[in-house]
């Protein structure tokens, strides 16, 4: 899965790993947000990082997909430097889940799941089906829902679509910030354990962020603390 | 229900105005809308340079319509009469709506959703056109239907400048204080907006997916209704048919002919309608071949060179020929010469010409080269002016000429300010401000002779129209048309008493 490293003093295990930052140090313009952080982060790993609001948690994601750059230190994806990775190829291949979804509202629920295989030019017959596979994944019968909008929509079945579209080319990465942030907790409740399912079936590496304790427990493999721009990794849990 | 009337007997007419201010609103708001469109998306994604943008275009939106037309008129490439300048300023006036509801309509996107297009791994123009433009379409439709309506509205000014349109009949129909001929116009005018907003709110509900929109239906109803009522009602100000309708251009001298042609048809028991004061030439010889007018007199050197766009004859006779007979084709008669000529005249003071013995221009090349001459500006730009004038006589003064507005003139001279002039054969401050007029014994100025332009359908049906108008031919002289416009002009007297005594003095 992994390519092999560019740079000659890469370290032994980020040929391993999907992703892996060095020395990573980030900041708002004279506000520091990440000082040397580091971490590395396996195959098929759930990897859940909590911190305060404003401790840099989307941060770590955004340079992950090159939406940000470090100004010191490196972020691998892949074995890959991201200042090396084209942008576009790196966020296509990069699953992506927003707090507030985002979806876009003049397109349906099908052709919303299917926005990152148009984009990779697959035919509609192709972004159809797996349009279709995807909303049963996440529990949204296709009959049902693949030719509603998005503003018909509750929020829970919103972000369901968000997670689908998310995984519509399978990436081997899945970022998610703050997935179910913005929504009740019944709803909350009821997403982690579809969040379960589909994880054990597709074995992706997932990185999210929260700032729910318990939701990082109960979804992680490992639960990183952010705090003061260090990265601080406790015990498993399950 | 004149109106109706009105229509019915314009329909040619009036198709044709729709047709023009339909190619002129939406030629206009395409072009702005080609323009507006990137402007808009510049403005939304460059707040920097958007700020100026939409400032420059808040400013063109400000400028009076007319003022803007003023404005453009002397400018190279776009300016002159006629449509393109028309084109130019309502595509001005289409930028600002299309402009700021682009980049409204951009800015007000969820931010969110780019967000996620973005981390999606979209290129910026993938942005663009596969999220941007779509959400702000609605937001973008809204801008080109506001554009569009304004257009509709502000067209109708364009007829000022001689790009046709709807605002023909509304200018007309204001000149001539006829509220059908202006509703003849303003009606179809705001049915066509009526139905651009229309047409344009159904689009941008289409645009907008299973987002309800209040019905548009109400206020268009309403709208609708209002212009019925006002159309139904209107018959305000419209003249008894079966008369004889007499027109004028909008000068003293124009209306007294009109006054004069009215006394004349009224004593012989033929009713009239008086429409005088209509406006410049255009707008008379539009209005008596649309059959609005019946009867007013044009000058034998303007119909040549402004209406019929022929080159200048220098021979009465023969520009009367070509006149007529041009006329004739459109099925108008020119009946004989009322008698002056209303042309360019070399006027000097009175006291110079005893003293010095002048008669002709010629005489001029005698007097002293230090005689200062004063002109409007007209006279002093043209080639067939001054410089023609001069070249055509030999005449040479030391002094370049003064230029001043044309009614200074006269009182310049008068003062001795400057001592030979251009002005006006007919005009009425000659006699007035004891002034002589030099005679054009080459014949260096075109002939301009005062000409009854009669709609023929009106001298078969009224054929004592004819015997009565024929009297007057060749009986209006020089002298005769200077005092009445001295007259009026000098000593305010009403018009209708002027005429009534010249009539009494000079029977026909």
């Amino acid at each position: 899965m992994s390519s092999p490293s560019i740079e000659r003093n890469a370290q032994a295990d980020q040929a391993d790993s999907i992703v892996s930052l060095k020395d990573v140090r980030f900041s708002y313009g004279s506000q520091l947000v990440l000082d040397n952080l580091n971490f590395s982060v396996a195959a098929a790993e759930s990897v859940a990082v909590v911190g305060r609001s404003g401790a840099g948690k989307s941060t770590v994601l955004k340079l992950i997909n090159r939406l940000l750059l470090p100004d010191a230190g490196h972020v691998y994806v892949q074995g890959r430097d991201t200042r090396e990775w084209d942008p576009i190829a790196l966020r296509r291949r990069t699953g992506y889940v927003l707090q507030d979804i985002g979806l876009f509202p003049h397109l349906t629920i099908a052709e919303n799941v299917a926005l990152v295989p148009r984009l990779e030019g697959w035919t509609d017959e192709r972004r159809r089906a797996r349009a279709h596979e995807l909303l049963d994944l996440v529990g949204l019968p296709p009959a049902l829902y693949a030719a509603r909008w998005p503003y018909e929509l509750s929020g829970g079945q919103r972000q369901r679509v968000g997670v689908a579209r998310a995984l519509a080319v399978d990436p081997p990465l899945v970022l998610m910030d703050e997935p179910f942030g913005a929504l009740d907790a019944m709803t909350r409740q009821e997403l982690r354990g579809e969040f379960q399912r589909i994880r054990r079936q597709l074995r992706q590496t997932v990185i999210f962020v929260t700032h729910d304790m318990d939701e990082a427990f109960a979804l992680g493999d490992r639960v990183g603390v952010l705090d003061g721009g260090r990265l601080t990794f406790s015990s498993c849990a399950s | 229900m004149r109106l109706l009337n009105f229509w019915a007997t314009h329909a040619s007419e009036l198709g044709a105005m729709v047709e023009r201010h339909l190619f002129l609103v939406l030629l206009s708001t395409l072009i702005a809308t080609a323009i507006g469109l990137p402007a808009g998306i510049a403005a939304a994604h460059r707040p920097r340079l958007g700020r100026p943008l939409l400032a420059a275009a808040s400013i063109a939106q400000t400028i009076p319509s007319l003022a803007l037309l003023g404005f453009l008129l002397p400018l190279p490439f776009i300016g002159g009469i006629g449509p393109r300048i028309a084109i130019v300023a309502l595509i001005l006036y289409a930028l600002l709506p299309i402009v700021r509801s682009t980049a409204a309509g951009l800015t007000s996107i969820d931010r969110a959703v780019i967000d996620a297009g973005v981390a999606m791994g979209m290129t910026p123009r993938q942005l663009l056109w596969l999220v941007e433009l779509p959400l702000a379409l609605p937001s973008i439709v809204a801008g080109i239907r506001i554009a569009t309506i304004v257009g509709i509205g502000t067209a109708t000014i364009a007829a000022a400048i001689g790009a046709g349109g709807l605002g023909e009949y509304i200018f007309r129909g204001l000149s001539m204080v006829d509220s059908t001929v202006i509703l003849a116009g303003a009606i179809p005018a705001a049915v066509l907006a009526l139905l651009a907003d229309g047409v344009l709110t159904w689009v941008e509900k289409r645009l907008a997916p299973g987002r309800r929109r209040p019905s548009r239906a109400a206020p268009v109803a309403i709208a609708a209704g209002v212009i019925i009522l006002v159309a139904a009602t209107s018959g305000i100000g419209s003249p008894a048919r079966g008369t004889i309708v007499i027109g004028s251009k909008n000068f003293t001298e124009q209306v007294v002919l009109g006054e004069l042609l009215a006394q004349t048809l009224e004593r012989r028991g033929i009713a009239v309608t008086r429409r005088l004061n209509l406006g410049g030439s255009f707008i008379c010889d539009r209005a008596i071949r649309s059959g609005d007018i019946d009867i007013y007199v044009e000058y034998t050197g303007t119909a040549l060179a402004a209406i019929l766009k022929q080159p200048i004859v220098k021979e009465p006779d023969v520009a009367f020929a070509a006149v007529r007979d041009a006329y004739a084709r459109a099925g108008l008669s020119i009946l004989p010469p009322l008698g002056f000529n209303n042309t360019f005249a070399i006027v000097v003071r009175r006291t110079d010409a005893d003293a010095l013995g002048l008669k002709t221009i010629e005489d001029l090349r005698r007097v002293d080269a230090a005689w200062r001459p004063g002109f409007g500006y007209e006279f002093a730009e043209r080639s067939d002016g001054y410089s023609g004038l001069a070249t055509a006589y030999g005449l040479h003064f030391t002094a370049p000429p003064r230029v001043m507005d044309l009614d200074l003139v006269y009182r310049a001279l008068a003062t001795k300010q400057v001592d030979v002039i251009a002005g006006d054969a007919t005009s009425g401050l000659i006699k007035a401000l004891d002034l002589t007029m030099l005679d054009d014994n080459r014949r260096y100025f075109p002939p301009y002779y005062a000409v009854p332009v009669v709609r023929s359908a009106a001298l078969l049906a009224h054929p004592e129209v004819r015997d009565a108008l024929m009297r007057l031919a060749g009986k209006i002289s020089e002298t005769d048309m200077r005092a009445m416009n001295a007259a009026v002009d000098v000593e305010h007297r009403d018009v209708k008493e002027t005429v009534k005594e010249y009539l009494a003095v000079h029977p026909s």
